[in-house]
Parts: C-alpha cells; structure tokens; sequence
C-alpha cells in the first residue's frame, strides 16, 4: 500500500486521496463507501451506477457509469444511482399499435425542444433525442433501433429539462416494435414450452433446499461455458 | 430537376400521412421528388414570441443544420404550422446574430449553424419554380366541374415577412387547383382562423369558428375545402362530426388536403386514395370515365 500512487478526488464535495487507474466505484470503496444500492452489474450493463461529475476549471458536467469510468485528479463527483420516474402501466396485447400509443402513455414527449441535453448525458453513446423524436412521430421501429442499447441508468431523464423519462419510452418502443414487426424467434417458443412442461423444475427445488455450504461449493465448482459463435442466438431474431 | 430536401413533421408522419403520400406522389409525376431529411425533428410547434425564449427556437435551428449537412440551402415544407414555425427563425436568426451565438454557444460540441438557410412551402415551389402551366400539362384527370374553396388558415399567410402570398387574399392554393381544372370559389373566411389549439381545452371554440368556415365555403357554392394544415384539417373535419348550431348546410361539404387533389388530377392510382376523395372522384367530378 505504502508505494501505491495516489491522486485527489472529491465525493460529493469530500476529498480522498484514492489509486491511480482505479474506477470510480472502486475508488468510493477505497475511501469507505460501502453500496447497498448503485453498483450492480459492475460491467458496464445494467445501469444501476450512474455518476456525474466535474473537473476542476472545467463547466461541463460529465455522466458516466462508476464501474466504468477511471478516477482523474481532481474530480468531484457524486452518484445519481436513481431516477424517480415511474413507468406507465400497460398490457402489451391489449395496445393498438397503429394508434401513437408512445405519446398516448408519456404525453410529455411532446414538450421535448430539441436542446439534446439527454444525448449529451448517455453514457451509451445513444442517440437519445432522436429516439424521442422518433417516438413523438409514432415511429416505433426507429424507437426501437436507436435506444436498443439503453440500460436505464436513467441519467438522460434526471438532465431533460422537459422531464422526460426516455427510458421508458425506448423500453416501451422496443417491446411495441417486437410485437408487432418482428418474428417470435424459435428458440423462444421452445424454451418457454419446456419451462411451461417443467422441464427445470427438479433442479431448481434441489436448488432451493441446498444448505448454504452445499450452494457455495456448487458455486465455487460451476463450468462457465465457453461463449459460442453467434449462430443460432441472434440470427433467428431478424425479421 | 434535383431532388428537393424536405422536412416533413411530426404530425405527417402519424395523422396526416395521407397529405404527405399525395405530395410524395405529385411531386414525383412533377420531376421534382421531395427527398426526406435523414435525421430531423419536431420544428418546435409553434413559433415562440417571447423575445428572450430562445430555448425553443433551437429545434428549428437543429433541422437547418440537418438541411446544410444534406448539401441544400433550401428546406421544403407541407405543413402549414412547420412552414411557419421553421420560417420564422430562420428569419429571425438570420437577423440576430447575437442570438444565434447564442444558440450556437448553448448546443456546444456540435455543429454550428452559420444561417443562409432558406425555407420554401411546396405551394411556393408549386407556383415560382414549376408554374402553374407546367402543372396543368401533367393533369391525366381534370377535376372539371369540381368547386372548391382553398381554406389558408393564418400560418401559412402570417405575418407578412413568411407569409407565401398575400395575407388577407391568398390566392395560391386556388390558382394550384385551378391548374389541375378545378373552379375555385370565393368566400370570405379563407384567411380566418380556425380555432387551433383551442380544440383540446375549449373545443366549442374551435368547433364555432370551424363550423363558420365551412358554411361559409358552402354557401359560396363549394364542394370541397382544400387545406394545408394537418390542425385544420382536424378542426375542420370536427365541425363535421359534431356540428354546432345552424349547420345544415356544411353536411354535404367535404374537407381535404389540396394535395390529395393534385395527386388524384395527376393520376393517381385510386387504391391510394382516402375514401373521402374517391368519393369526391365518384359523385363532384365529372371527367373521368363518365361516370
Ligand atoms: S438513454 Fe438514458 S437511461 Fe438509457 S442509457 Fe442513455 S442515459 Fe441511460
Ligand atoms: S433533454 Fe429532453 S427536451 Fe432536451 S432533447 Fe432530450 S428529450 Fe428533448
Ligand atoms: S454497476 Fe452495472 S453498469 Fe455499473
């Protein structure tokens, strides 16, 4: 510990002298932030970290995922780990999608003016503004296809001065567009009529009745299979 | 002649499709297909008056960047309200440098917009850069005997500075149908508003001043009111679902975008066509087929 170079941040107006080419996750555990909530995944997939931050002498507020982002000196950071934004309720068969169901259930879209402040705070580089234009014109396949990559961490809405809750709405457009456009992909259908046979059923009671011990030495002993080409997986989703 | 950069709007793509597929249509027969903007944005809706709201003249902003990055000085519109809308700022940054730094400065990290975009509704381009003799000799079906009334509304004529034609009146909408064979009439509320929004929070406003327009195209004799504005194309076709007051006479009157018109006296294939102009075609116009 005693070689390991430092360097000043500042969380949520703290300093802390963390490592070096650490991120910033790792770096709010270095100075003793334990996380009952914001860290999930700690890969960059789903969303729980969002993060912003400042750099000294510069104006811009900067939104990034803690597990993902590296410390630089002199940050000053907090976590926006939540976004109040609740979820409209809706039956996904019971939609007509040839209606605007998008502005029907997030009315707010229409207040959108274009700033691109949403866009700017991605941490997925997606085109945030545009899915919600596309959305406010009813286009549900452009909806789908430009926030495909969200993972909620809901920074773009806590920043839209409009209040929307894009995620949501590219959440709601994804699932509109796989209904109504797109295939069931076989594999699905087969895998949903073996659980629906209880073809896992067994395993997931041996499961559940494990000891502590007996579950840890399982876990301890687990094969990872290897990833496969992408043969079967995603060809089958296209259209 | 070239391709034409279009900026179509929110509302063509969902409500008013059918204003849109008509001119596609129409300008396609004409040589001078509409090309879509890649990537666009609602225009702002409606053109904001505050003087220090710049804030929502950005959108506009955005889609002239757009229209410059598809290598044209000039952006076609259809809609009347995003006529408006896109030409006002256009003008007004052009004439306030200072507030479009401004907006520049706001958008930050992306492209600026140096001005010089130049914003033309495709009843402008209909009349100044194919004429309306060019028009009448692409007609296969000549609307004879059909008689309408061309309904402006207020976005399309003001103010002065963006109006395309003379703003108490117009006469554009008129002389593109009259070149397609259709009789237009006169009637005294062609440049009236038709209620606009009102029709959300206070619909018996926009339902009476609706409902005056149309009697007033009937009772000059018309068929058939032609618009160029998805809202008052809505507002007009709600004072015929729900009349109010002495209405007898709008019930035989028919409310529809002129370039469904156009698209039908230039041959367009009926399966295209809304019922309401197919059943125009079939009972006012009397060329065709003899029917
Ligand atoms: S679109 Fe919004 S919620 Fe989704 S990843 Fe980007 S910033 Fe996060
Ligand atoms: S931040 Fe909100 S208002 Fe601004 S472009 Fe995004 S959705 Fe529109
Ligand atoms: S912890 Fe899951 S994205 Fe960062």
């Amino acid at each position: 510990m005693a070689d390991e170079k430092l360097t000043q941040i500042y969380i949520m107006g703290k300093a802390y002298d963390v490592p070096v080419g650490v991120t910033i996750m790792d770096a709010m555990e270095y100075a003793g932030y334990r996380f009952i909530r914001g860290a999930g995944c700690r890969s960059g997939f789903c969303g729980a970290c969002g993060t912003v931050y400042r750099k000294a002498g510069e104006y811009r507020l900067e939104f990034v995922l803690a597990c993902q982002e590296m410390v630089e000196e002199g940050m000053h950071l907090t976590q926006l780990p939540f976004t109040p934004a609740p979820r409209s309720d809706y039956t996904l068969a019971e939609l007509d999608p040839s209606e605007n169901v998008l502005l029907q259930h997030y009315p707010e879209i229409a207040r959108c003016v274009s700033c691109n402040t949403c866009t700017k705070a991605c941490p997925q580089e997606i085109e945030v503004m545009d899915y919600i234009q596309a959305a406010l014109r009813g286009d549900v396949a452009k909806v789908a296809e430009l926030s495909f990559d969200c993972i909620a961490c809901g920074l773009c809405a806590m920043r839209c001065p409009a209040d929307i809750k894009h995620y949501h709405v590219g959440q709601m457009g994804r699932r509109l567009h796989g209904v109504a456009d797109l295939a069931t992909p076989e594999h699905l259908t087969a895998r949903i009529a073996q659980l629906d046979g209880g073809a896992f059923d067994g395993e997931m009671e041996t499961l559940a009745s494990a000891s502590l011990a007996d579950l840890k030495a399982k876990y301890a002993e687990r094969v990872i299979e290897k990833v496969q080409e992408p043969e079967v997986a995603t060809e089958e989703v296209a259209t | 002649m070239t391709k034409l950069a279009y900026f179509p709007g929110c509302s063509l793509k969902d409500n008013a499709k059918r204003f849109e597929d008509a001119a596609f249509f129409v300008m396609e027969t004409l040589g001078a297909p509409l090309e879509e903007l890649e990537t666009w944005n609602c225009c702002g809706t409606v053109y904001s008056l505050a003087d220090d709201d710049l804030m929502h003249h950005i959108a506009s902003v955005r889609n002239f960047i757009r229209t410059k990055e598809a290598g044209s000085e000039e952006l076609v519109t259809l809609c009347a309200m995003c006529y408006n809308t896109l030409a006002r700022v256009a003008g007004r940054v052009e004439a306030h440098a200072d507030e479009l730094e401004k907006i520049n400065a706001f958008m930050d990290r992306e492209e600026d917009y140096e001005g010089g975009i130049r914003i033309r509704h495709i009843l402008q381009v209909l009349r100044d850069t194919i004429g309306w003799e060019a028009l009448s000799e692409t007609v296969v079906r000549p609307l004879d005997n059909l008689k309408i009334a061309a309904y402006y509304g207020c976005t399309l004529v003001r103010p002065q500075e963006t109006g395309i034609d003379d703003m108490e009146r117009p006469v554009v909408m008129a002389d593109a149908l009259a070149a397609v064979g259709a009789e237009p009439v006169t009637f005294p509320f062609e440049a009236e508003c038709c209620g606009t929004y009102q029709i959300v929070d206070e619909p018996h406003l926009a339902l009476e001043q609706s409902n005056r327009i149309l009697r007033s195209a009937r009772l000059a004799g018309a068929d058939v009111v032609v618009t160029a504005c998805p809202l008052c194309q809505h507002n007009l076709e709600q004072a015929l679902i729900a009349p109010v007051g002495e209405s007898e006479e709008i019930k035989s009157i028919q409310v529809v975008y002129f370039t469904e018109l156009l698209a039908a006296a230039l041959g367009a294939d009926e399966a295209t066509m809304s019922p309401v102009v197919r059943e125009i075609l079939s009972t006012s116009v009397t060329a065709e087929g003899g029917a």
